[in-house]
């Protein structure tokens, strides 16, 4: 079967999930429109699935045939789970989605040779520097719980830099390796037994973490900052091969994390409350949000509560969860799909990292597998982040889930990802199959 | 590049791992924990969304129900207002503030009796719902109850039961409150602070009063049982005595000189009881006292911390009959420490007035599922027998003779033979003039159908006979009506 075929099948089981999941809260909802209301949606999601796999067996015919089904399940699933805590922003969500698909189609036609981007490093890293800067500067930042994350534009949305800056970082860094990761490795000298790469090619690193730390002390955000340095140590322990860049990288990376996890009263209420969640003195104020979490983890149990059945609102309407849509969503899958609910999302991510590391291995040059790399590990690692901090395995920070959280910029910025590393598939298998 | 690529997807695939088992963790491994976690609040609004099952009295009538609150919420209305506060309680599920057999019942009235039907409930699509609890109690005579203690003018409570099936009848308690106001975290407050008469205090179970010559059944039953003596016995009655070195006087010093043990029941002679309880010692004593359920709480269908175990106290802790601080003599005629509560005296009655038999006593007759199913019954039970039939019988005529001729004659009923027993503590100061008054009674007393106690907390010089036992004959008219 050829890989756009299997695609198309990949597609019938997302299209499922989004009937069966409509069909679910409508009848929790003991609404009279679920027999063709929830049929509509799953129709007009599969027609939309279907245009882009219709122009990606056009585009891209070699393209890895799971990645698009994959993602479709999430977003699908997302829509369902934004549904069911707030219709308008489930109408949102999937205008989103809509624009989603035109950005990735977008992308796919102006970067058919993606590797003209390493020719625009340096005022891509500049971009990228400048966008995650934007949430500080007075009268657009927008400040959510202490961390800097979102720029307002007025009558639209709250913009989130960071979704598009992680592709942007993450495109410099496999530019800028692909040049020096050879003599990173030849120039490296061993001192007190750690091998430490020459401090020419190194210097540039160097001031990568220190705008790394920069960022944690700008956005104050652990999460995001975890999430881009993570990436960057990624690329570097690929391109290199070297394990200790990677070992002293994460101890410069502790180092600062200790430090504003001490200094920044903002980043160390976080660290207060991950150290112990159930505090009674915090609840009330910082703690709340991670208590409740938890909380609507245990409501939830092995098999869930089922969906629409978990409690959303306090008697008086205010949110018992606050963020249920962004932040804390897989809280809210838990809640109402159990543990095993749960872990098949979590396995869906695993598989969509594991198709991009794939495309990665099968990449030609340097660049191909270097950004393939990093886009898989950025979002692997964004994935990390949000559920390790709902599920209190590091500080809870303000990232989304990519696909399932409501929100326009993580929606863009992950189908611009998504097709970025169909484009890196779709010449890698080209390849592969002409040499063939 | 290919190895350090899958070294980097191994070191992913971990991570999930660590994200797998720490839902794990949350979801099913602490989760009970989680749940029981004081912050926690979805255990609570997930009672607020149970419709719970409606408490009735025996005659059907509404004495709780829930309605519709705002967003698929439930609330607890209490159509009866007051008149049952004290036996159904109170369910503010907002508050977390439970009581009475809105506690007991807890799980039964939000639908948690079972966990297999809730599932199966679940599978069906069932909205949650609880059963309905069918009390024992009859809303006329606790309407009388209620009435005629609030026209006292002092705290008081009065308990009837059924001897014959421990069915609780009557469980007033005054001052009452009005469940339906409680909502309002102010109205609990002040109904809790100093100053409110604790109105909120279940004095029919949770309050200790001094029972005075009430006790002298007990006493009476034990000296009879244990064989020492008849309802003949001749005894010397002058007064004062010395008991326990300490001379012992008659109300208004009256001295009586030799008479019979039913006598003495009929003009509540203390001196003649004095003597015997001195005569059985401490240990005989103590002995029936178990038997008839003091020293432990009542095996009523009521929350543990709802109610009080009945016997000698000292600083609120109980005291063992054989302790050297207890005076057998004075304890014999509901003096020394007894603490007993309306409760335990309504138990003591109705054995006797069972033949001997003291039926566990319960304020449920039944549940309903709310499909109208019976799905429990409470049926009688036999709590334990503390004297025998012939003892029981020799007590019961002695009661009467109280009523016919002694300190009850109040409670004379037309057509009906009353077997009762007055008592009048006195309190405060000497001097002071002021008593507890009580009575305990039941009738018919040739086949008894009702067994009651009243205690009425603080008179003006008022007396077992005058105060309290009208009360008594206000409720009995009324339940064997």
């Amino acid at each position: 079967m050829s890989a756009r075929n299997r695609e198309l099948l990949g597609l019938i089981p997302a299209s499922l999930l989004v009937t069966a999941g409509f069909a679910a809260v409508f009848i929790q909802q003991g609404s009279d429109q679920l027999s063709n209301l929830s049929l509509t949606y799953g129709a007009i999601f599969l027609g939309l699935c279907l245009a882009a796999h219709v122009f990606l067996r056009i585009a891209l015919p070699y393209a890895d045939p799971y990645l698009f089904p994959l993602v479709a399940v999430l977003a699908s699933f997302g829509l369902v789970v934004i549904y069911r805590i707030d219709d308008t922003l489930a109408r949102q969500q999937a205008q989103w989605f809509i624009a989603g698909l035109g950005l990735f189609v977008a992308t796919i036609v102006f970067l058919r040779d993606y590797r003209k981007l390493e020719q625009y490093r340096y005022l891509i890293a500049a971009a990228s520097l400048v966008l995650l800067c934007l949430p500080r500067v007075p009268g657009i930042g927008a400040q959510v719980n202490g961390a800097y994350l979102g720029v307002r534009i007025p009558g639209v949305f709250v913009f989130q830099p960071t979704e598009f800056a992680k592709i942007g970082i993450v495109i410099f860094l496999a530019s800028y390796l692909r040049d020096t990761r050879q003599l990173l490795v030849a120039g490296a000298r061993r001192i007190a037994g750690i091998t430490l790469p020459p401090l020419k090619h190194f210097g540039p690193l160097l001031v990568i973490w220190g705008i790394a730390m920069l960022l944690l002390v700008v956005i104050r955000d652990l999460g995001s900052s975890l999430m881009f340095f993570g990436a960057f140590l990624a690329v570097l322990y690929v391109a290199t091969s070297r394990v200790s860049f990677v070992v002293v990288g994460l101890a410069l990376f502790g180092l600062g994390a200790w430090y504003l996890g001490t200094h920044v009263p903002h980043v160390t209420d976080r660290v207060d409350v991950w150290l112990d969640p159930l505090n009674a003195h915090r609840y009330p104020n910082v703690g709340y949000q991670i208590a409740n979490s938890l909380f609507a983890q245990a409501d939830g149990g092995l098999l869930g509560r089922g969906f629409g059945e978990a409690f959303l609102f306090l008697p008086g309407g205010g949110p018992i969860l606050p963020a249920p849509q962004t932040d804390l969503i897989y809280a809210v899958i838990v809640n109402e799909l159990g543990l095993v609910g749960a872990v098949a999302v979590l396995a869906t991510y695993l598989l969509v990292a594991q198709r991009g590391f794939k495309i990665a291995l099968l990449a030609r040059d340097s660049f191909s597998t270097l950004l393939a790399v990093g886009l898989s590990a950025v979002f692997a690692l964004q994935v990390f982040v949000i559920v390790g901090g709902v599920t209190n395995v590091i500080p809870l920070t303000g990232v989304t889930l990519p696909f399932i959280s409501y929100g326009g910029s993580s929606l863009l910025a992950n189908f611009v990802l998504l097709a970025l590393l169909l484009l890196v598939s779709d010449r890698a298998r080209r390849e592969a199959e002409g040499a063939r | 590049m290919s190895a350090p690529i899958m070294r980097l997807f191994a070191t992913i695939v971990l991570l999930f791992a660590i994200l797998v088992v720490w839902t794990s963790r949350w979801s099913v491994l602490d989760a009970k924990d989680l749940r029981d976690n004081a912050l926690n609040k979805r255990p609570l609004l997930a009672q607020l969304h149970v419709k719970r099952g409606a408490i009735k009295a025996a005659d059907g009538a509404l004495l709780a129900r829930s309605v519709r609150g705002p967003g698929g919420t439930f609330r607890r209305a209490y159509p009866s207002g007051a008149l049952f506060g004290h036996p159904v309680g109170y369910a503010v599920i907002a508050l977390n503030q439970l009581a009475g057999i809105e506690r007991y019942r807890n799980d039964e009235l939000s639908g948690q009796g079972d966990e297999l039907g809730s599932l199966a409930d679940q599978l069906q699509g069932k909205r949650e719902q609880g059963d309905t609890v069918i009390t024992t109690l009859d809303p006329q005579a606790q309407r009388i109850a209620t009435e005629q203690l609030a026209a006292t003018g002092s705290p008081g409570a009065v308990v009837a039961l059924d001897p014959r099936t421990g069915a609780v009848k009557v469980m007033a308690s005054s001052p009452g409150y009005d469940p339906n106001k409680l909502g309002d975290p102010g109205v609990f407050r002040a109904l809790n602070s100093s100053g409110s008469g604790a109105p909120l205090l279940d004095r029919s179970t949770q309050s200790s009063y001094a029972p005075g010559s009430t006790f002298k059944v007990v006493t009476a039953a034990a000296a009879i049982d244990s064989g020492k003596y008849t309802p003949d016995s001749v005894i010397d009655g002058s007064s004062p005595k010395p008991i326990s070195g300490v001379p012992l006087r008659n109300d208004l010093g009256e001295s009586f000189g030799p008479i019979t043990l039913t006598a003495a029941m009929t003009n509540s002679v203390n001196t003649v009881f004095g003597q015997i309880g001195e005569a059985l010692g401490k240990q005989t004593m103590a002995d029936y006292m178990r038997r008839f359920g003091f020293y432990s709480k009542p095996p009523l269908d009521y929350p543990a911390d709802e109610m009080l175990a009945s016997g000698e106290r000292l600083n609120g802790r109980l005291l063992p009959v054989t302790s050297p601080q207890v005076d057998v003599g004075r304890m014999a005629i509901g003096q020394d420490k007894l603490a007993v509560t309306p409760m335990q005296m309504a138990m003591v009655v109705a054995a006797i007035a069972n033949g001997g038999r003291l039926m566990t006593p319960h304020l449920a007759d039944r549940i309903v599922d709310p499909d109208g199913r019976t799905v429990d019954r409470i049926e009688p039970q036999l709590a334990s027998t503390p004297v025998s039939p012939q003892t029981a019988e020799q007590v019961n005529q002695m009661m009467r003779t109280v009523v016919e001729s002694g300190t009850g004659t109040a409670v004379q009923l037309p057509g009906i033979s009353v077997a009762g027993k007055t008592g009048t503590a006195e309190i405060g100061t000497v001097g002071a003039n002021l008593t507890q008054p009580s009575f305990v009674a039941f009738a018919p007393a040739d086949n008894p159908r009702i067994a009651i106690a009243v205690t009425v907390e603080r008179s003006q010089g008022g007396f077992g006979g005058t105060v309290a036992a009208p009360i008594a004959r206000a409720v009995l008219e009324s339940l064997l009506s």
